[in-house]
């Protein structure tokens, strides 16, 4: 079983150097069209396909494919009880710090494995035809595998420190392929942007490895988990008060996991990150990465599970991000946009699962959504490829006659992601309402409202972005809707795997991830403490609250069915007789422009006045340029004695042999 | 009146100081710093003359021949330099000797 973790890890790797190394250089020099020159236009609206060998391409795909079929063998394997600790080679030692290249496998990693593998394969195949017409698809292709094996190396880690490793590997490759239209300065606006709010998380991250290792002397998995319990209520003095050592470690690891998860107040860069290709949305900014924040918290719930303080603290910044988001994502017009605020709301949801204990629960939501948020994005990006790039849901609508594969594939992702009865999002998303309501405690229940709220608000915007755009009246011009067609094979394929895990995910293994069996499925990988009963609460709960969320979802139906199929004249007025609201929501809250005068400005101000005063001024004023100064003053005095004229000269000359004539005289005696 | 050395050198030595003006002074002419050349070599040379007469030693009017002959072609080469500046750059004036200026 070795062999086949060390090939779903490294696999990826191996196919994205060669693809990256080896491919582009091929692609460059050995394509029969020099790629720098620009492809005509075929009046169709899409360039030429390019020239240039496929192998980077088909073989970056077959590996991933090879290896997600291996990653479901090796959860099945996991399933049935094995746990694998696969040691690679020693990284570091120094001193008390040891930190070997170690695979980690239990069903937490296992559920990650099958997730990033599945999704992976399915984008690269999708991208095969939806990349096809651009020139750099080899680096395409080679972020995507760097991706993976950065992706998996994370979910796969035995230490903090290799946790960290591929958690900074996926923030590479998100700002790569977010910036991958490197000509576009907004996408090159939009990853840098994910790039910094992202070190502010990892700030806080970095910030818990050490703690950890301060605290435990160790950042081995294993080693820190069992030494937990020992510390839990310990507390340490800082700033003439006394804290607690677990609930500051969670508190600072739970900063990174907002970062990385766009949790409320750290969330800004995910939508802006839509500037990437629609398979990058799907695969990095849906489906794996932005989950990584709540694997960690899964992956650290001994620590979690002895610091509650840290829990409503997980829950708070869960619930209200579910609830942020799903309000953003009423209004928004960009159909992309709306989907990545519905990924931010319902990675609350999953942090709100975290928090209250339900580690399973919060596990298998991330599991379904990946299915149908991963649909729903590529769904997204069929439309946006059909329709020439456009995508403002605002001059779409009446696609469906023209679409219809495409609409199926769209119904299926809004059903799950809805929580329609028996689909994916049916099991896990009520799942973690009934938990937030089973969990009895204040924060418990403000989850609970704002959950059911975001859960009407979800369920409108995702009919909203139906309706908008494959049904009423058509807003699309007359020569884009001719060019209008269903995607081909390449990128419909893809679709039915996930489509069939939207559909069926839920159904299938609800009962392994919170069923009854539940302990024995998560085995160690999950530590409960002995006052966890979430769920057995959970079946405790009263009808009301079960089915609060099924009665929200077809209330947002209802409603979305009668703003933009029945009456659409009514979205209008409410806009404008609630003018400062949507103003609010449209604007997202105005977080950018907060963020813009709180931080940006200053730092621009900052970064102004060190390098205009502080390093102009001061440093180049009294270094470099004012030695320099300095000396052409002195050399300009010295030059004005060399008048020129002869008698000067003669002049000094006299006086100078006087002055040596009078001083042998005086020392001669 | 006995004309001693005395007599011979506080001449010699007013000869000397009037060529140093001569030159440091004049701002007009370079026919000037020539001449004034001339008068400081003649204070020399007449130096030379008196030490020999009061010493009775023949080698210092030999050394005041030598320099009479140096003296003559540095004139004779200053004069031919002056020519050639003048024909380069239609002037003679010290005050437009300045080229070397910084």
């Amino acid at each position: 079983m070795n062999t086949v973790f060390l090939t779903i890890v490294f696999l990826p790797l191996l196919g994205a150097l060669i693809a990256g190394l080896a491919g582009t250089a091929v692609f460059r020099y050995a394509g029969s069209a020099p790629p720098a020159v620009e492809h005509a236009d075929d009046g169709e609206g899409h360039h030429h396909a390019h020239d240039g060998p496929r192998w980077p391409m088909l073989l970056t795909t077959g590996l991933l494919i090879v290896i997600a079929v291996l990653s479901w063998y090796a959860f099945f394997d996991v399933a049935a009880g094995h746990t694998y600790r696969v040691v690679v080679a020693e990284w570091l030692r120094s001193g008390r710090l040891v930190a070997p290249w170690a695979l980690r496998i239990d069903m937490l990693s296992a559920v990650m494995l099958v997730v990033v593998t599945t999704v992976s394969a399915v984008v690269h195949v999708y991208s095969l035809g939806y990349m096809s017409h651009d020139p750099h698809q080899p680096r395409f292709f080679a972020y995507l595998s760097f991706f993976t094996f950065a992706m998996l190396m994370l979910v796969t880690s035995d230490n903090l420190l290799q946790m960290f490793f591929g958690w900074e590997g996926v923030g590479l490759a998100s700002y790569l392929l977010i910036g991958f239209w490197y000509t576009r300065p907004a996408a090159n606006a939009a990853a840098i942007k994910a790039f910094v709010v992202n070190r502010v998380g990892d700030f806080g991250f970095a910030l818990g490895i050490f703690a950890t290792f301060a605290v435990f002397g160790s950042i081995e998995f294993t080693a820190i988990f069992e030494a937990a319990p020992a510390m839990a209520g310990k507390t340490f003095p800082f700033l003439g008060g006394e804290h607690d050592i677990l609930t500051t470690i969670c508190l600072l690891l739970f900063m990174g996991a907002m970062g990385k998860s766009a949790q409320f107040l750290l969330h800004t860069w995910l939508p802006d990150a839509m500037e990437g290709p629609t398979p990058v949305s799907a695969l990095i900014h849906a489906a794996t990465m932005v989950t990584a924040g709540v694997f960690l918290v899964a992956r650290f719930s001994p620590f979690y599970e002895l610091a509650p303080a840290a829990q409503n603290v997980v829950i708070l910044i869960g619930a209200i991000t579910a609830f942020f988001a799903a309000t953003v994502g009423l209004v928004q017009r960009d159909i992309k946009r709306v989907i990545a605020y519905s990924t931010c709301s319902q990675l609350g949801y999953m942090f709100v699962a975290m928090g209250v204990g339900a580690y399973g629960v919060g596990m298998f939501h991330l599991f379904t959504h990946a299915f149908f948020k991963a649909l729903l994005f590529l769904g997204a990006g069929s439309v946006i490829h059909a329709m020439s790039d456009e995508q403002d849901m605002f001059r779409m609508g009446g696609l469906f006659p023209y679409l219809k594969k495409t609409w199926f594939f769209m119904l299926v992702g809004t059903l799950a992601l809805t929580g329609f009865p028996f689909t994916a999002g049916y099991f896990s998303k009520d799942a973690i309402i009934e938990a937030a309501f089973a969990a009895h405690s204040q924060p418990g229940m403000f989850a609970f409202w704002m959950l059911v709220i975001a859960a009407l608000f979800t369920s409108f915007y995702s009919w909203r972005l139906m309706f908008l755009t494959f049904h009423g009246k058509s807003r699309v011009s007359r020569e884009t809707l001719a060019r209008v067609h269903d995607s081909p094979p390449v990128m419909i394929l893809p679709l039915y795997v996930l489509a069939a895990g939207a559909l069926f995910a839920g159904v299938l293994f609800a009962g392994k991830f919170i069923g009854a069996s539940e302990a024995v499925f998560w085995g160690k990988a999950i530590y409960r403490g002995p006052h966890n009963e979430i769920l057995h609460l959970m079946h405790e709960t009263p009808a009301w609250a079960k089915y609060a969320a099924t009665v929200m979802m077809a209330a947002g139906f209802a409603t979305a069915w009668l703003f933009y199929i029945a009456s659409p004249a009514i979205p209008e007025k409410l806009a404008e007789i609630f003018r400062p609201l949507y103003l609010f929501l449209y604007n997202k809250w105005y977080f950018d422009e907060l963020y813009e005068r709180i931080f940006v400005r200053p730092a621009f101000w900052l970064g102004r006045l060190l390098w205009k005063g502080g390093d102009g001024k001061v440093i180049d004023g009294f270094g470099p340029n004012g030695v320099a100064a300095r000396v052409l003053d002195v050399t300009a005095w010295a030059s004005r004695l060399q008048t020129g004229y002869l008698n000067h000269y003669a002049f000094a000359m006299l006086l100078g042999l006087a002055a040596l004539v009078t001083y042998l005289m005086m020392m001669g005696g | 009146m006995i004309i001693g050395v005395e007599h011979y050198l506080t001449v010699a030595a007013i000869l000397f100081a009037i060529g140093v003006f001569g030159i440091i002074v004049n701002r007009k002419n370079v026919i000037v710093i020539l001449m004034s050349v001339e008068l400081m070599l003649l204070a020399v040379n007449l130096n030379l003359v008196a030490f020999s007469g009061h010493l009775g030693d023949l080698v210092g009017q030999i050394f005041t021949m030598l320099i009479l002959t140096v003296a003559a072609a540095e004139a004779a080469i200053g004069l031919a330099i002056l020519v050639a500046y003048y024909r380069n750059r239609r002037s003679i004036s010290v005050d437009d000797i300045n080229s070397l200026k910084g």
